[in-house]
């Protein structure tokens, strides 16, 4: 029994927080808003060069080999940033897919996320739309029980304006005519999968997402004077930040044990994957709410930084998966004729 | 990360499963708040002691076993799972016992430990006063040295087990003239000593289980001194952190609420689904409580490593009294309006020890620093926010 991470993950964690906070400012973040597609080339290129596209990709392809459980830490630190750009879902789902799909379509396209010249996008009919979908140069599309790889000309993108400008979510039309890459429980599989994956994509992002919040805010409280005093003196407001801080501290176990299980293809692995996502994205939930509240009418404008980080926790709780199908999955196990609960259950899988 | 447990942990397990298997009462034991099932509370911790699972993580010279945190944490999942009497004697083996480990002398360690482990000696606790409650800085009973003697007088209250409990362990100001943190000193007292009354005061469930504690020139060996005069604060502080939290209420406790609650649900299912809210509140107890399941283990993990912990550690406080808090408020909900009758009455099939569980819930946010102080603590030393 070791729940702990190890010290290169720390350290690797450690760096990925130093580049990020650096580069990623709200700054950068506002100036991309105001670009036709909204994402920011040279930041991209200085992540591939540090080698953070690839991560995931089996070594074979030119990638570091990395599990969803070394990336979890980064998709926290990204999520800290609210990094527009679609590293977590390129680590943590497009990749892991095309190596479950495997063959020619793996082999090509691995080594180039690799090196950091393609970017690869997958899309879930669940989510309605596609975040990314047009800066994709491969898209993975599952349509009922097929999936399809698809490239800019096979398919018609219909831009959706999201509350946060940072995301850019299409709905994709597929032109007539194109073969799916996988059908049948083949395909299934590959779904259920991909929704596991990118729940807990969001999960991670959401407890770095809620700490930035809780940064804000408490900074905001010691610096903002009211009656003489800064108004993080107040029990009120204190008790508003401490109520976030008791949500999230408890939230991030869940989400390291769902990564586990998503690495070590655990069986329990989506029920784990259901308890990160509704956890952490509870925890972000109420990050936005009290934060809000603690900055005042600062905390309702465009200019102060918080909405940059409010509305990316507001999307990412009701996509890959809203809470009320997070919890149906928890209640169908839970709920279950022989479900093993109670003390000694919880890593009685492993 | 590995989150298998290792043979030896495995091997742990099926030991103590088939001694409580063989050990623990058939019938649930009255409660330790009455004569009698204090005296069958005391025996069993007898027992446990017999089989060395008093306390698995004490050094095996004082009876325990020299475990780690993640072997306690699996002692705990049997000793639930398996129903066994709670623990008349935790306020000395859990908070008083760890405290001695650190700060004892190696005199007071053979002298008190032993008899602890085995339930010779039951301790409560004297922290509260009447004007010290959250601001236990205001602590004004005395204890004024003379000669090899500590004499103390003044007034304790909200000590939890003193009616039958032997000893006695708390502040009291040895300095005068000293104000708040200052000047107070870890006195242990022998409950029998002349000039001690001690005054039950029943709860809400009716029986006593605290009381007042008055201080009549009571004389006190200073052998019976915790750490240094004047230093007790520090004694008191230092180690209420994670592994004080983690004994008292482990995770296990609330593990087995859950699965009672997820059983109650699913055998009143008809009724209670015309609330949705029910279902809900069903499936965050059990989320919570694998929650704090999760988040222990991998807190006992990293202390394991040589990790500290810090403010932090306030959050559990919290988290696991508003769960206990919510499960039983939910369990009610079910019962409907069977919720209120007691166990016993002619018409309260299957009502079990809910009611009971809900009373003692309303104790959690309370007792051990009220959540409003922890809420404090984990805004000004976790988060930084100014005093």
């Amino acid at each position: 029994m070791d729940f702990t991470f190890t010290e290169d993950q720390l350290l690797f964690q450690s760096s990925v927080r130093e580049f990020l906070t650096a580069e990623v400012t709200p700054a950068r973040i506002r100036a991309s808003w105001e670009t036709a597609g909204g994402r920011d080339p040279a930041l991209w290129r200085q992540l591939a060069d540090m080698g953070l596209a690839g991560l995931t990709v089996p070594e074979e392809f030119g990638g570091l080999g990395m599990s969803e459980l070394d990336f979890v830490l980064l998709a926290q630190e990204c999520g800290y940033v609210a990094l527009p750009e679609p590293l977590v879902h390129m680590a943590m789902v497009a990749v892991p897919l095309l190596r479950q799909v495997g063959g020619d379509l793996a082999a090509t396209w691995l080594p180039r996320i690799a090196a950091g010249e393609a970017k690869v996008v997958a899309g879930l009919e669940q989510n309605l739309l596609v975040e990314d979908a047009h800066i994709a140069d491969l898209l993975l599309l599952q349509r009922g029980d097929a999936w399809y790889a698809l490239s800019q000309g096979q398919v018609e993108l219909r831009h959706n304006e999201s509350v946060d400008p940072s995301r850019r979510l299409y709905a994709v039309d597929i032109k007539s005519g194109t073969d799916p890459i996988s059908s049948g429980d083949a395909a299934t599989a590959l779904t259920a999968a991909t929704l596991d994956r990118g729940a807990l994509g969001c999960a991670a992002q959401a407890l770095g997402l809620a700490q930035r919040m809780v940064d804000l805010a408490v900074a905001y409280s010691c610096d903002r004077q009211q009656f003489g005093k800064p108004i993080g003196s107040f029990q009120a407001v204190k008790h508003l930040m401490a109520n976030v801080a008791v949500r999230l501290e408890y939230a991030r176990a869940p989400v390291h044990r769902a990564a586990y299980s998503l690495a070590n293809n655990d069986p329990g692995a989506a029920r784990a994957v259901s308890h990160a996502k509704l956890a952490a994205c509870e925890a972000a939930n109420l990050a936005a709410k009290n934060s809000i509240q603690v900055h005042g009418a600062m905390g309702y404008t465009w200019e102060v930084d918080l909405h940059i980080y409010m509305k990316k926790a507001w999307a990412l709780a009701n996509t890959w998966g809203d809470a009320s199908f997070h919890k149906a999955r928890i209640a169908d196990a839970i709920f279950a004729d022989g479900a093993e609960l109670g003390a000694g259950a919880t890593f009685a899988e492993f | 990360m590995d989150l298998a447990y290792t043979k030896k942990q495995q091997a742990f397990r099926a030991e103590i499963r088939a001694w409580l298997a063989a050990n623990v009462p058939a019938e649930p034991l009255q409660s330790f708040d009455t004569a009698e099932g204090f005296a069958r509370h005391r025996q069993w911790e007898a027992k446990l002691n017999e089989g060395r699972w008093g306390m698995v993580t004490w050094p095996v010279e004082f009876g325990g076993r020299g475990c780690d945190l993640i072997d306690w944490l699996v002692f705990e999942e049997e000793y639930y799972r398996a129903r066994a009497p709670l623990r008349v004697n935790q306020n000395g083996i859990f908070l008083l016992g760890p405290t001695l480990m650190e700060y004892g002398t190696a005199e007071q360690k053979a002298r008190i430990l032993p008899k602890m482990a085995c339930g010779e000696e039951v301790w409560a606790q004297g922290w509260s006063e009447p004007n010290a409650g959250s601001d236990m800085a205001a602590i004004r009973a005395r204890a004024d040295l003379r000669g090899d003697r500590y004499v103390i007088n003044g007034q304790k209250i909200w000590s939890t087990r003193a009616v039958w409990a032997d000893w006695l362990f708390g502040m009291f100001r040895t300095d005068p003239a000293s104000e708040r943190h200052r000047g107070l000193t870890f006195i242990l007292v022998p409950l029998d000593t002349p000039g001690i009354t001690v005054r039950p005061i029943p709860q809400l469930d009716g029986l006593p289980g605290f009381a007042e504690v008055f201080f009549d020139d009571v004389e006190v060996a200073v052998e019976n001194r915790l750490g240094d005069e004047g230093a007790g604060w520090q004694v008191a502080m230092a180690t209420a952190g994670f592994e004080r939290g983690l004994m008292l209420r482990s995770p296990a406790r609330f593990q087995e609420t859950a699965r009672r609650l997820v059983e109650l649900y699913r055998a009143n299912r008809a009724s209670a689904e015309g609330d949705p809210g029910v279902r809900d509140a069903v499936i965050r107890a059990w989320l919570d409580a694998e929650s704090y399941c999760l988040a222990t283990y991998q807190t006992a993990c990293r202390l394991g490593q040589g990790g500290k912990i810090g403010a932090e550690s306030s959050t559990n406080k919290i988290f696991w009294s508003e769960l206990d808090q919510n499960m039983h408020a939910t369990a009610m909900s079910i019962l409907g309006a069977r919720a209120e009758l007691l166990p016993h009455a002619p018409d309260a099939a299957g009502v079990g020890t809910w009611l009971d569980g809900w009373l003692f819930s309303q104790s959690g946010p309370i007792y051990a620093g009220t959540n409003e102080i922890q809420r404090n603590i984990i805004a000004e030393r976790m988060l930084g926010m100014p005093r």
